[in-house]
């Protein structure tokens, strides 16, 4: 009896401490991946100022110019655009799925989404040449009166939101899901619609979930390297529309590292560019935590 | 049976899928008192309630057959706006869900989406509900905190003033005070007490002592039949089915 509790006892113990080590171990990853990158970058942040770098257009690996401003702004343009075409989308649609569809075409549904969910980026690069990139090249562009290729931010937005929709959908179906029936019951016996429901009582319900729902895509889009690599054109320049090519940073860094490191500070800058996207994506899921917050506070 | 009756239910069969949920519900719910539903856990008491809003339109594969008539109108089968017959009825769940808004626009909302905008009017008619059901000396300094953050008690007393600010004639509860502690209990308990001169209230409960202290007719159910019903003095001193004996002994469980 005593020795079984001993063993119980020593056995919690264990489990808890090895709890405790992966929960730090999870806690000071981002940490430490931060301060790894931030030790490689180290080398170009100490011959150049970090305003010019972040701000600078001129990227110049050979005459040691290494301004990061075309890959941020790609970035964000890229990003912005996914999130612009698939927010909604997946928004109405979670609201359909899980308030006006029969729940047999949620069951239907499920396994679809996570399938989608599944597909390696690769697959959606290969599609986005294939299809997204003709599609903008021979419809999109001639329609505004532009010759262009096709290798655009606007491809690259696209085949990201395709990427993303799954992720957010998923979580939005769980966040609607989760709101209780009867505060729809409730509602509707007051004399509201269907519709007055889902304005006024379920969205605004559900909104720290949106919040979070689409800073998780977000994040994925900002980060999201090989599809959008594949049809974004790669062009070192600031794009000035949606229609023209930009260069991404996880391109950047994918398409450079490994090669050309005897160019002076090179891989130092790739570096810093990597640690520029952790930080932004750290910046996201700070803003929107705060914001789900402040949203909770008031529900 | 004294009084008017209010609704009518004739022969209610509901089926989810093809599951028999309420059979031959016959009843007559008798105006401007309290009717109590009784029952074991899973024999249709909730689902009795509802239907008599329609909520149970919800349901992915309902059917319904029979009438449910209320002065006269049969809900099931008309042509009047299924958002008017609700408004009607004021719902009061087993727990308390206020609208994700502050104390203020739970209570005015209704109000708001029936078409009284001016804004004298709805402040004179919040305070108005909120002091019919006690709430007001206590939420008056705080009209604009969110519902959320008064305790469970003072949330249901919320959610009872806004059932009654659409001015409903009818009141359906279902197990309004099984989730509150002894105090707020009683004063909703009370409050349903108040209300019956005005109101029509049905109640479900699944306090005996409860339903004892409140109702003027009493409802058994079974597995989804009316197994007894009638006035509650009668009800409760001279059950006449075994059923009904049983369960008021306290036996069912
Ligand atoms: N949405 C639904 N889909 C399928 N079956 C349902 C649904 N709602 C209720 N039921 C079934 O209908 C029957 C009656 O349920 P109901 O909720 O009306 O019982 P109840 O008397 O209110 O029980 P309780 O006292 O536990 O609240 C149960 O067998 C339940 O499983
Ligand atoms: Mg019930």
């Amino acid at each position: 009896m005593k020795f079984y509790n001993i063993t119980r006892a020593l056995r919690s113990r264990l489990h808890s401490s090895w709890m405790l080590t992966a929960l730090i171990f999870s806690l000071l990853l981002p940490v430490l991946l931060a301060i790894g990158l931030y030790l490689k970058s180290a080398p170009l942040l100490h011959d150049q100022h970090l305003f010019t770098l972040l701000f600078s257009k001129s990227w110049k690996p050979l005459s040691g110019h290494f301004g990061m401003y075309p890959f941020i702004i790609s970035s964000l343009w890229v990003t912005v655009i996914a999130l612009i075409l698939a927010g909604p989308v997946c928004l109405l649609s979670a609201i359909h799925l899980t308030q006006y569809a029969r729940p047999i075409v949620l069951k239907i549904m499920h396994p679809v989404i996570d399938i989608l969910a599944g597909i390696p980026s690769v697959i959606f690069g290969v599609w986005g040449i294939l299809v997204i990139v003709p599609f903008v090249g021979n419809y999109i562009g001639p329609l505004l009166g532009k010759h262009i290729t096709g290798y655009s931010i606007f491809s690259g937005g696209m085949v990201l939101a395709v990427m993303i929709i799954p992720f957010i959908l998923n979580i939005l179906i769980e966040v609607f899901r989760t709101i209780p029936e009867e505060l729809t019951e409730v509602t509707l016996s007051l004399g509201a619609t269907r519709w007055m429901v889902v304005k006024h009582v379920l969205l605004k319900k559900a909104f720290p979930g949106i919040i979070s729902a689409f800073s998780l895509g977000l994040s994925r889009a900002f980060g999201e390297t090989i599809a959008v690599l594949m049809v974004v054109g790669n062009v070192t320049r600031i794009p000035t529309g949606a229609l023209q090519p930009g260069y991404p940073l996880p391109a950047l860094i994918a398409n450079n590292y490994g090669e050309m490191l005897s160019i002076p500070r090179y891989d130092s800058a790739l570096m810093f560019a990597a640690l520029v996207l952790l930080v932004i994506v750290i910046l996201f899921n700070i803003i929107s935590r705060y914001m789900i917050h402040r949203v909770e506070k008031n529900i | 049976m004294a009084g008017k009756t209010k609704i009518s239910i004739e022969n209610l069969n509901l089926y989810i899928g093809k599951q028999h949920i309420l059979k031959n519900v016959t009843t007559r719910i008798p105006e401007k008192q309290i009717t109590v539903i009784l029952g074991p856990s899973g024999c249709g008491k909730t689902t009795l309630l509802k239907s008599m809003n329609r909520l149970t339109d919800l349901y992915s594969n309902v059917k319904v057959s029979g009438k449910i008539m209320i002065e006269g109108e049969d809900i099931l089968h008309t042509d009047t706006d299924i958002t008017s017959i609700r408004k009607r009825m004021g719902l009061l769940s087993q727990r308390p869900y206020p609208l994700p808004m502050n104390i203020f626009n739970n209570v005015a909302y209704g109000l708001r989406i029936s078409g009284r905008k001016n804004k004298m009017v709805l402040r004179q008619r919040v305070q108005h509900y909120l002091e019919l059901v006690n709430l007001w000396d206590e939420v008056k300094d705080r009209l604009h905190d969110p519902a959320s953050s008064l305790s469970i008690g003072q949330q249901q007393r919320l959610c009872l003033a806004r059932g009654l600010s659409v001015d409903p004639d009818i009141i359906l509860a279902d197990e309004p005070t099984s989730a509150l502690d002894p105090i707020s209990s009683e004063v909703v308990e009370k409050k349903f007490f108040d209300l019956k001169n005005q109101y029509t209230v049905v109640v479900v409960t699944h306090s005996l002592q409860q339903a004892r202290r409140i109702a003027d007719y009493a409802i058994f159910m079974y597995l989804g039949e009316i197994v007894e019903q009638g006035e509650a003095s009668e009800f409760f001193s001279n059950p006449k089915q075994e059923l009904t004996k049983s369960y008021i002994k306290g036996l069912f469980n």
